[in-house]
C-alpha cells in the first residue's frame, strides 16, 4: 500500500490519497493520470491491468485501487 | 429525410401517435420499422450496409458470448479439479478463440467504414505523388458515404469491444439489436450510445407521460431554433469568408472563426436537441453530448464538454487499449531506460495521445484538413500539459485563479484557440488555412469592418439583428443551465410566464428560421462525418 501511496503522490502531491474515495467521480484523477498509473503499477508490482478494469469503482480510491492489485496478482 | 424537412415533422406526428397507441411490448417493433423506414429515405444500397454491419456484429457478439457462457460453465463444473495454473491456461485459450471472433467483425465492420470513407482520399494521395513522376493518374471511385456510417459503426464496435469485454452478454433478438444500431433519431450525427444505457431502454417499453411528451417537444423545438434561426442564417458569411481567401483576410479571419464557432455550435448542438427532444418525447433518455463547451477554461476541459460521447468512446475504445498494450509497456520500459525516469514515464501517454488525436482527425473527414486538425488539438493538448508546472507556479505568485476576470480571460483563450483550429473544417486546403492564420496576424485592420463590406458578405442588416438576438438568447440559456434543467426551472413558473416562452420560442422559429420561398433548409454539419 505505501508503494501504491508514493506512485499516486507523486501524480498528485496536493490529494490525500488515504482519504480521498472520489478520485474518479471528482475529476482528480484524469485519462492520462490513469494511464500513467498503469504504467508505474506494472512496473513496481509486475501487474498488468487489463482494460476491462478501467472503471471508476477500481480507480476511485487508493484502497479500491490496492484491492485490484492484489486480486489481479492472486489471479496470476 | 432532413430533421428540418416538413416530411420529417409528418413522419415523427405520425410515429408518435402510434407509438402510445399500440401495446407497449410492440414499440421497439414499431420503432425498427420507423428506423429503417426512416433511413430507406437516404437510399437503398445504405440500407444494404447497415444491414451488413448489424448482422456482422451481431454474429461477432454471438458467438464471443456463447465461448464466454461455455468457459464459465466449465469452470464452475471443474472448480476443484483444476489446478489455478490450467484454470487461467483454459481461460487464455478461450480468450484467443474470442480474439479471433472480434478481430474478423472489427476488420469487416471497419473495413466497410474505411474503403467507403477513405478510398478516394488514398487514390487522391498516390496520384499527387504519381504526378511528380508524370505517371498518369488512377481513376476516383464513384461511391457516396451512406448516411451516419461513422457513427453507427462506432455504436456496433463499442457494443462488440464491451461483450468481448465481458461487460455484459449479448443481445440474442436480431431485431432488438438493429433496432440498438440503427435507432433513427441518432443514425444522423449521433450521440455514440452505450448498448448498456440505451438498450434496455429501446426494448422496455414506455407508457404515455404528459411530462416527457412535453419536455421533449420543448427540447426538439429549441434544437429547430438553434438550426433555423441560427446556424442556417450565419452559414453564407462563413462561406463567403471562407471560399474566398484572397479577399477575405486579418480580421475577417477572425470573424470567420468566430462566425463559424457559432454556426457550428448552433447547428449541432440544435441537431443533438432534436434528436434528444425525439428520444424524450418516446420515453427514452439519450446520453447529453454537450456541457456548454465554451466555457471551458482549457483545451482539455474544452474537449470534455464538446461531443462528450466522441471523446470517451475515443477514450475507451482506443486510447486506453493502445497506451497500456503490451507493445506500449515496452515503449515505456525503453524509453525510461533510454530518456531517464521523467520523460521516458511521458512517452507512452503522449504517443497515445497522438495516435489517438490522428484517428480523431481522420475520423472527422477523410483530408489532410481534419488530419492536421486533430494534430493540432493534440499539440495545445500535450503543450498545456507541459506547461502545468508553469501553470501552479504563476498561481501560486498570483491569486487570481477563482478572480471573474482571470477566468473569463481563459474561456475566451480557449475559444480563440479552439476556433483557429475549428477552421480547419472550411478552407479549401492546409496550406491556405496556414496562409490566413500568417494573414491574422500581419494584416490586422479592424477599420475593415466597418466600411460596409460586413453587408457584403451574404448578410443584411435585419440578419445581423436576427442573429444577435438569437445568440444572446442562446447565451442566456447557457448561464441559466450552469444552476440545472432550464425547463425544470420554466416548468415551475406562472402559466402564463411558461405560454409566452413556449409560444415566443415557436413563433421566433416560423418569423425568423432561415427560410422562405425555394429555401431549402441545410444539411447538418455533423451529417458529412
Amino acid at each position: 500500500m505505501e508503494t501504491l501511496l508514493k506512485i499516486l503522490e507523486e501524480l498528485h502531491p496536493e490529494v490525500d490519497f488515504k482519504t480521498e474515495k472520489a478520485l474518479i467521480d471528482n475529476k482528480i484523477l484524469d485519462s492520462f493520470d490513469i494511464i500513467t498509473l498503469i504504467t508505474e503499477i506494472n512496473e513496481e508490482f509486475g501487474v498488468r491491468i487489463p482494460v476491462d478494469e478501467i472503471v471508476p469503482e477500481n480507480f476511485n480510491s487508493a484502497e479500491a485501487l490496492y484491492k485490484l492489485i492484489q486480486r489481479l496478482q492472486d489471479e496470476g | 429525410m432532413l430533421f428540418t424537412s416538413y416530411g420529417f415533422i409528418l413522419f415523427l406526428l405520425v410515429l408518435f401517435i402510434l407509438y402510445y397507441a399500440i401495446p407497449i411490448k410492440y414499440q421497439w417493433v414499431l420503432l425498427l420499422i420507423a428506423s429503417f423506414t426512416f433511413y430507406s429515405f437516404s437510399g437503398w444500397d445504405n440500407v444494404a450496409y447497415i444491414t451488413v454491419t448489424i448482422i456482422v456484429t451481431y454474429i461477432g457478439a454471438t458467438k464471443i458470448g456463447q465461448l464466454h457462457s461455455q468457459q464459465e460453465a466449465f469452470l464452475k463444473e471443474n472448480r476443484d479439479k483444476l489446478s489455478r495454473e490450467e484454470k487461467k491456461a483454459y481461460r487464455e485459450q478461450v480468450k484467443s478463440k474470442q480474439k479471433k471472433y472480434l478481430i474478423a467483425c472489427l476488420l469487416l465492420d471497419l473495413g466497410i467504414l474505411a474503403v467507403l470513407k477513405y478510398t478516394n482520399f488514398v487514390i487522391s494521395n498516390i496520384n499527387s505523388v504519381l504526378r511528380v513522376f508524370k505517371a498518369g493518374e488512377i481513376s476516383f471511385l464513384d461511391i457516396a458515404l451512406p448516411m451516419g456510417i461513422s457513427f453507427y459503426t462506432f455504436q456496433a464496435v463499442g457494443y462488440l469491444v464491451d461483450v468481448y469485454r465481458g461487460k455484459y452478454p449479448p443481445e440474442k433478438n436480431l431485431g432488438k439489436f438493429a433496432l440498438f444500431v440503427s435507432f433513427f433519431p441518432q443514425l444522423v450525427q449521433g450521440p455514440i450510445s452505450r448498448f448498456d444505457d440505451l438498450g434496455r431502454q429501446l426494448y422496455g417499453g414506455h407508457v404515455f407521460d404528459a411530462k416527457n411528451v412535453s419536455f421533449g417537444i420543448q427540447r426538439i423545438l429549441w434544437g429547430f431554433f438553434k438550426k433555423l434561426v441560427i446556424a442556417d442564417r450565419i452559414l453564407p458569411a462563413v462561406r463567403t469568408i471562407t471560399q474566398n481567401p484572397d479577399t477575405y483576410q486579418g480580421i475577417y479571419v477572425l470573424l470567420g472563426m468566430v462566425f463559424y464557432a457559432v454556426q457550428l455550435y448552433a447547428d449541432f448542438t440544435g441537431g443533438i436537441d432534436i434528436t434528444i427532444g425525439i428520444a424524450e418525447v418516446l420515453g427514452i433518455k439519450v446520453k447529453e453530448n454537450f456541457e456548454r463547451p465554451f466555457f471551458s477554461k482549457s483545451t482539455a476541459e474544452y474537449w470534455r464538454r464538446w461531443h462528450i460521447t466522441m471523446g470517451t468512446w475515443f477514450r475507451d475504445y482506443v486510447f486506453y487499449p493502445v497506451s497500456i498494450s503490451g507493445f506500449m509497456m515496452k515503449v515505456s520500459k525503453f524509453s525510461r531506460e533510454k530518456l531517464g525516469e521523467k520523460i521516458g514515464k511521458k512517452v507512452p501517454v503522449y504517443l497515445s495521445t497522438i495516435i489517438v488525436w490522428f484517428a480523431t482527425g481522420i475520423w472527422h473527414g477523410a483530408s489532410w484538413n481534419f488530419i492536421v486538425w486533430g494534430l493540432l488539438n493534440c499539440l495545445v493538448i500535450i503543450v498545456s500539459q507541459e506547461l502545468e508546472p508553469f501553470y501552479a507556479w504563476f498561481h501560486s505568485r498570483f491569486n487570481v485563479r477563482e478572480k471573474f476576470l482571470f477566468k473569463l480571460f481563459q474561456v475566451g483563450r480557449t475559444f480563440i484557440l479552439m476556433s483557429a483550429i475549428r477552421i480547419l473544417d472550411c478552407y479549401r486546403n492546409v496550406p491556405v488555412t496556414f496562409r490566413m492564420y500568417r494573414s491574422l496576424l500581419t494584416k490586422w485592420n479592424v477599420n475593415e469592418l466597418f466600411n460596409g463590406a460586413l453587408l457584403e458578405l451574404g448578410l443584411e442588416k435585419t440578419d445581423y439583428y436576427v442573429l444577435i438576438f438569437g445568440i444572446i438568447i442562446m447565451i442566456t440559456v447557457s448561464l441559466v443551465q450552469r444552476s440545472g434543467s432550464i425547463r425544470e426551472k420554466l416548468a415551475a413558473r406562472p402559466y402564463i410566464v411558461r405560454y409566452v416562452a413556449y409560444v415566443g420560442l415557436f413563433i421566433s422559429i416560423i418569423v425568423f428560421g432561415a427560410y422562405g420561398i425555394g429555401y431549402d433548409s441545410n444539411q447538418f454539419i455533423y451529417n458529412q462525418f
